[in-house]
């Protein structure tokens, strides 16, 4: 088979067993299976329950991937994996899969940076992304904003980060305040459908003029909407709740996201990540970006959320542009910071952990 | 050709057996690398026997009991191989593994005990009439808890060795962690003998800790 090779993608960071195989930029195949069910009762993921879910789930997903492609696993030629950031445990069930995919096929390894991969899911849908573009990653784990140039090639510059929550944990945390189920982002979104958004004025953090300009903050507005549900005791109004908050979340991302485009010169703004797949902040970054004049991605839900096909897409820009392979002895790193999209972690060099 | 490993223990092993004698074998100690470590120790052993990855006609995998990334590691890395490669995969207890490598280092001829590291002050543990025959069920436990299970047996392994005032016989010759070397060869005269395997999924026997909020609480300043 000529031409590139097909890259088979796995993600386990979290709570989602993810297998992907894309070429040439194109998505061939995916696959995903959550144990987000197991994790509800205890409104939020537990990782010990995340890792055994991974281990049962990773064989039947990369099998249900390329049966969704067409594709056996002789045709892959590469194989690229989360090595982190995430919950350890979860990521060595993902990295422990791929090594031996790709050592037993005979194909190179590549570690790839969660965050890039949220980043590069918008490519399999719109091709690829212009130099520069800015990303808006927004999920229950993160919530940042990126300067992003050639992806495989250049240095990403991160230019604000949440300083405590992440949007998406702000929802989950609101919604059990509010007495909505876990996750607590489609909830919201949903209760917020019956609301008035100017109901409840919540606060917009760090907008102020001496605030850092693209960082994030959202503790505080969940403790807004504890004081609120405890000032009005039990007589709350959900929707306008929800609403309200859905309302301050989308106005404080949208807000800085297109702010910093318009000092970075950039015309396009990338929108990644779960809360990527809130209805209203979709529609007001569009809103923003029209009246700005730049150029809105993002890509449909089901790549938004963690996936393997996007990992595979990182996989395959790696590929393309002649990166280095991974070690045999490459790891995880559950806290790694985004420099590059590829990630290949040896911690244990460096120290010997007794 | 089985190619075995288990990373149920602190120790990173894999050998490769050939249904007659081991012709490869490569042991760590290292409780925190399984996750670095197994790849490049099974690579080790292939090439060090000379076989090739399609001449592997099954996997050996300890299943545990042990800790669990470790472990996961391992379990993990067998079902992949055995998917990519065709062949099937042949879950051993690592406890019964740790028996036999016992058996071969020290002549045990009547009951005994294996125990490892469970971490947070407990043991897993199972007793055996000989090297080969398990006849408890491997359980995790605080060692005060069995003392009376296991006072004047001889005891083997890492968990033993970690608390001898309850396992009074610890038999200093025995091994103290796994050798795949040992495990594959009672794989394979187990395959000879044309007995039951267990399935390769974790041993884990305890549930995750996770408790199920009462309630969430509001706490905030008034």
């Amino acid at each position: 088979m000529g031409g590139s090779p097909i890259v088979l993608g796995i993600e386990s960071s979290c709570d989602e067993t993810g297998a992907g195989l894309v070429r040439d930029g194109r998505l061939l195949g995916h696959a995903v299976a959550s144990s987000m069910d197991e994790h509800a009762r205890y409104g939020g993921v537990v990782p010990e329950i995340a890792s055994r879910a991974h281990v049962h789930a990773m064989g039947p997903v990369v099998r249900a991937a390329l049966a969704d492609a067409g594709l056996g696993l002789d045709d892959i030629g590469a194989v690229a994996v989360t090595t982190g950031p995430g919950l350890s445990g979860a990521l060595h069930v993902g990295l422990a899969a791929a090594k031996s995919y790709a050592y037993t096929l005979g194909v190179p390894l590549y570690g790839v940076h969660h965050l890039a991969g949220h980043v590069a899911a918008d490519t399999l849908e719109h091709g690829p992304l212009p130099d520069p573009c800015m990303v808006l990653i927004v999920s229950g784990g993160h919530t940042s904003l990126l300067l992003v140039r050639d992806l495989a090639r250049d240095p990403i510059a991160h230019l604000g980060d949440t300083l405590d929550d992440a949007a998406g944990e702000c929802f989950d945390k609101a919604a059990r305040l509010l007495g909505l189920p876990y996750p607590g982002g489609p909830a919201i979104d949903r209760a917020a459908r019956a609301g008035d958004p100017r109901a409840i004025a919540f606060p917009r953090p760090l907008s102020g003029p001496g605030d850092q300009r693209y960082a994030f903050s959202f503790s505080g507005l969940k403790t807004a909407v504890a004081r609120h549900a405890q000032a009005r005791g039990g007589a709350i109004e959900v929707g306008d709740a929800a609403a309200s908050l859905q309302e301050a979340v989308a106005d404080v991302l949208t807000a800085k996201a297109v702010a910093a485009c318009r000092e970075y010169g950039v015309r396009t703004l990338v929108v990644v990540g779960g809360v990527a797949a809130n209805s209203r902040v979709r529609a007001l970054a569009a809103e923003r970006c029209a009246a700005a004049g730049i150029e809105l991605r993002v890509p449909p839900p089901r790549l938004c959320t963690d996936n393997g096909a996007m990992i595979a897409a990182v996989g395959d820009l790696l590929v393309r542009s002649g990166a280095p392979a991974a070690p045999l002895d490459v790891s995880v790193d559950p806290s790694a910071p985004l420099e590059y999209a590829a990630l290949h972690p040896v911690p244990a060099r460096r120290a010997a952990v007794g | 050709m089985l190619l075995a490993f288990d990373t149920a223990t602190p120790a990173i092993t894999a050998a490769v057996h050939d249904g007659t004698a081991v012709r490869a074998e490569s042991t760590q100690v290292d409780a925190r690398r399984h996750g670095e470590l197994l790849l490049p120790t099974v690579d080790e052993v292939l090439r060090e026997a000379g076989v090739k990855l399609d001449a592997v006609t099954g996997i050996v995998v300890g299943v545990g009991p042990g800790p669990y990334t470790g472990l996961r590691v391992g379990l993990v890395t067998a079902a992949a191989f055995g998917d990519a490669l065709g062949v099937p995969v042949y879950g051993v207890c690592t406890l019964d593994g740790i028996a036999y490598a016992a058996g071969q280092a020290d002549d045990l001829d009547g009951p005994f005990v294996v125990a490892t590291d469970a971490r947070r002050k407990e043991v897993y543990w199972a007793r055996y009439g000989d090297p080969r025959t398990r006849i408890t069920d491997p359980a995790v436990d605080r060692p005060a808890d069995i003392a009376d299970e296991v006072a004047g047996l001889p005891a083997v392994g890492a968990g033993a060795a970690l608390y001898p005032e309850v396992f009074t016989g610890v038999r200093p010759q025995a091994p103290v962690h796994q050798s795949a070397a040992a495990l594959a060869a009672l794989a394979s005269e187990r395959l000879a003998r044309g007995e039951e395997f267990l399935p390769a999924l974790p041993l884990y026997l305890r549930r995750p800790d996770a408790q199920v909020p009462a309630g969430y609480k509001l706490v905030m300043p008034k």
